[in-house]
């Protein structure tokens, strides 16, 4: 095995399953052997899972792990003195219970769960913690319900074992509207139980009288069995099928007639009638179709508003940016409070690396600050005092003292999550569309239905009643009320699944329809992360050793440039340069083995030279070009790009193959955009423009004709991103752009665009058949109803066969066809699960 | 025939019966979670209830 894995292949962390980088060194005994890590955050985290006996984890997962924060793990002191706080009495008020027998109970949300076999570690290694008596953990919502004993063990060192094996514990507090989602589920849950139970008696009773054809059982018997299906549909029809009568009731109030009004006119009229014949032993009775036709709708009612839970649930994680606690100045003191306390007049410190807590205002200090999170630009901003911060944001270079100005309810990031609420109330325009469709449907079945009545009265008044409740059920609008709602959740589901996650109704309608599809080109087609391209060397000294000078310099800064030497940092161990000073916004200068030397913006570096040098002076301009200069000599320029993202080019290559015209529209002048649109084949490119500029060029293609899909990332997408008929946000994208986003690409895999607007055709294409169906068949049953030829069992059988039909139809858009054309890397992948297999 | 004025009725307490059983799962939070319980069952966390000598045989298998 060891032959194998120091061959020259790429290895893969056996913890997170990122690329270890070469000659770090960095290893785990899992299974008594010996596994490559890249890096000490993983091997901390996996040395851990090893000592308390839970390698199993390692063979049952079906994900890498996530990788933990190694700059995090760094500050693990600072870290645990933050977990200390949980253990205070005024801190855990809020999410945590005390038991009668004097035991505690909390909720946390987890961060880091991959898959189940995440659960079963957490769960067995929290549980063999002497003190705990209770702890599960729920996969789908990531949240875990502890009860322990506060004589034993305190919560800080649960949380502090929660981490030690690769994860965060949050408090979990529920807010109201997590309640009242959680409220719903349940309701929903239990209808669907009480219709779905009740349905299987009702059937095998009535199954007992259609079985009876030649008309043997004896009247009494009948009538008893009548009775009892009575029984069993009442509550079917008073609870399950309670929500729409609701909703019927409601839109005749607003005037205007939906497919809840016909399915609560049949559900109603079929039961009251049904009622009326069990107690006068006369004509037939429906109890049967009442309940299994309730039951149906239910179980699609229950699916969608499963998705549509799911897709709400993403913005609960977003407020978990802002950091546990935070260091105030009460009375000339520094001391570390929970980030809840926060008040506004609060002075902060903020420490380098360290995130903002709250909104506020800097008062001393000059730093710049990572917006990422907020707007994906990669390169903090300078900050002076008077400038604002948000919090969430991360503070790279300096410390900084900051007054809070915004708190809770009113800082940005609640708004960006109200924001999001608000993004996930509106209705699927397919499915206002079948809602109008529907509308006429229901229209033309009642005047249907009391044209028969009064034909068949004048004909054989006795017969009138049943005709028309057997018109009213055999046209029940079941198929065609399913038809558009179950085809939707099936194909939303299996594209969530895939990583792309919908949330607005009418992108799968729109994304068949696309023409045009439009990409922003930082962070979207390119990663978004500044990685050294090249280096050329100007003097004597040789390509390693400038390296290896600017690598010392950048070593100790967590700028995204300086991060870019990173690499080079963890390949040689390099002497660390002294007496380091940062210019912000310019480049930094440190002494490397008594030499002093310089490292930034041209300019900046050279200024001492005798002569300046400016951009201008770069090799070429495809790239963001540093210069290291010593004792006046220039020594090397170093190339700083964004790697374009992995498949970008098939991607591009597939979406064109489709039809679509691909254009690049970004605000980037450089060089660079020509490179990456030479790369990737685009022939439609236009850079250097403004936000406003974005959203004129996507208007002026939509006044042609055109129909776009805007892929964005970025805070300066967001106009854009709003005006484009679909939008799609990736997965790293700041949560402005997501929550303005009609879908996002959660796992930033740009393959999945053409898969997804295939199965967008798809969905299409079966929604269409089912529509199509769910006519014909109505079409096909109302004229034989309407002339009483249908019985009863007949309108049954052929309601629930056409529901089926359509169902059966729309769960084909439930999986996704695999075409990738390359999963993983193939020259590792061999290697990695021949390791995980042997273990 | 008769007999069913007594089945039937019995057919519904059970039903009833079966609602009482499925309100108070969904209650107690057993539906909150529909993925990991169905993973669980694989998780080999019963090793130690396999025979040693069982173990060495599967293990001659795998090796073969």
């Amino acid at each position: 095995m060891s032959e194998r894995s120091s061959a020259n292949q790429p290895q893969l962390c056996f913890h997170c399953g990122l690329d270890v980088p070469a000659n770090a060194g960095y290893s785990a005994e899992i299974n008594g052997q010996l596994q490559p890590m890249c890096c000490p955050g993983c091997q901390a985290v996996a040395e851990a899972i090893a000592a308390g006996g839970l390698e199993n984890y390692y063979k049952h997962r079906t994900g890498d792990a996530q990788s933990p924060n190694t700059a995090d793990r760094n500050h693990s002191q600072q870290r645990l003195a933050e977990l200390k706080l949980y253990d205070e009495a005024s801190v855990q008020q809020s999410f945590v219970n005390t038991l009668s027998d004097g035991s505690k109970q909390a909720a946390l949300v987890i961060e880091g769960i991959t898959c189940a076999a995440c659960v079963w570690l957490l769960e067995h290694h929290l549980s063999a913690l002497e003190g705990v008596t209770q702890a599960s953990v729920n996969m789908t919502n990531h949240r875990a319900q502890i009860s322990w004993n506060p004589d034993q063990i305190e919560l800080s060192t649960i949380l502090g074992a929660i981490y030690s094996i690769g994860y965060q514990g949050h408090p979990y507090h529920p807010n109201k509207e997590e309640q009242l989602l959680a409220a719903e589920t349940r309701r929903a849950t239990r209808r669907l139980g009480i219709a779905g139970i009740f349905t299987m008696q009702i059937m095998m009773l009535a199954a007992a009288i259609y079985a009876d054809s030649n008309n043997q059982l004896e009247q009494q018997f009948i009538t008893f069995i009548r009775w009892a299906s009575f029984v069993l549909a009442t509550p079917v029809v008073f609870y399950a099928a309670r929500p729409f009568f609701d909703a019927a009731w409601r839109d005749l109030k607003t005037r205007s007639l939906t497919m809840d009004v016909p399915v609560s006119i049949a559900i109603g009229g079929a039961y009251t009638a049904s009622v009326w014949a069990t107690a006068t032993a006369s004509g037939e009775v429906y109890f049967d179709s009442v309940s299994m036709f309730t039951f149906f709708l239910l179980v699609g009612r229950y699916l969608e508003m499963k998705a549509r839970h799911r897709t709400g649930r993403a913005g609960n994680s977003l407020l978990n940016l802002l950091p546990a606690s935070a260091t105030v100045i009460r009375d000339g003191q520094e001391v570390l409070i929970p980030a809840t306390d926060l008040k506004t007049g609060d002075r902060v410190i903020v420490k380098p690396g360290h995130t903002v807590s709250a909104d506020g205002i800097i008062i001393a200090g000059n730093s710049s600050i990572d917006e990422s999170a907020l707007t994906g630009e990669y390169l903090p901003l300078n900050k002076q005092p008077g400038d604002k911060v948000v919090g969430g944001t991360i503070n790279v270079e300096n410390p900084l003292e900051i007054e809070v100005t915004d708190v809770g309810a009113e800082s940005k990031l609640s708004s960006v999550v109200r924001l999001l609420d608000r993004a996930h109330q509106e209705k699927p325009a397919v499915a206002k569309t079948a809602d109008k469709i529907a509308g006429y449907f229901v229209a033309a079945v009642l005047i249907t239905a009391i044209t028969v009545a009064l034909i068949w009265w004048n004909i054989a008044p006795e017969h009138a009643l049943w005709v028309t409740l057997s018109v009213l059920v055999v046209t029940c609008p079941c198929a065609l009320s399913l038809a558009t709602p179950t085809a939707l959740t099936a194909a939303t589901g299996a594209l969530r699944e895939n990583g792309i996650l919908i949330t607005r109704g009418h992108v799968l309608e729109s994304l068949s329809h696309a023409t045009h599809i439009v990409f922003d080109k930082t962070g979207t087609l390119t990663e978004g992360n500044l990685s050294l391209q090249q280096t050329i060397t100007l003097d004597a000294l040789n390509y390693t050793r400038c390296l290896d000078i600017a690598a010392a310099l950048e070593a100790h800064s967590e700028h995204p440039i300086a991060k870019a030497f990173h690499p080079h940092c963890e390949e040689f161990q390099i002497a660390p340069a002294t007496d380091l000073r940062n210019h912000i916004g310019e480049g930094l200068e440190g002494t490397v083995d008594g030499i002093r030397y310089r490292i930034g913006k041209p300019e900046f570096a050279s200024s001492d030279c005798p002569k300046v040098l400016s951009y201008q002076d770069a090799p070429d301009n495809n790239g963001q070009w540093l210069l290291l200069v010593t004792e006046q000599t220039p020594l090397a320029w170093f190339c700083l790009n964004d790697p374009l993202r992995k498949y970008a080019a098939q991607s591009v290559q597939k979406l064109q193959q489709q039809g679509l015209t691909v254009t690049m529209l970004t605000g980037d002048n450089s060089a660079a955009v020509g490179a990456v649109s030479q790369q990737l084949n685009i022939d439609q490119v236009i850079s250097g423009v403004s936000p406003e500029e974005k959203l004129q060029h996507v208007q002026q293609l939509q006044a042609e004709g055109a129909r776009v899909i805007m892929v964005g990332d970025g805070i300066n997408d967001i106009p854009v991103l709003a005006g484009a008929q679909i939008s799609i946000a990736m997965g790293a994208a700041t949560d402005l752009a997501k929550t303005n986003a009609d879908a996002v690409l959660i796992s930033s895999d740009l393959q999945r665009l053409p898969q997804a607007l295939n199965h967008a055709k798809k969905t299409q294409r079966i929604i269409r058949q089912n529509l199509g169906w769910a006519l014909v068949y109505n079409i096909i049953a109302l004229p034989l109803a309407a002339s009483g030829l249908i019985a009863p069992y007949m309108a049954a059988i052929g309601m629930s066969a056409s529901s089926l039909v359509v169902v059966g139809n729309a769960l084909r858009l439930s999986r996704l066809k695999q075409r990738l054309t390359v999963a993983r890397q193939p020259a590792s992948s061999p290697d990695v699960t021949a390791v995980k297999s042997q273990s | 025939m008769d007999i069913i004025y007594l089945l039937i009725p019995i057919a519904i307490i059970l039903a009833g019966l079966g609602i009482w059983g499925f309100f108070w799962s969904v209650n107690s939070g057993q539906y909150d979670d529909m993925e990991s319980p169905a993973h669980s069952i694989l998780f080999d966390d019963d090793e130690h209830l396999i025979p040693d000598d069982a173990k060495q045989k599967a293990a001659d298998k795998q090796d073969d």
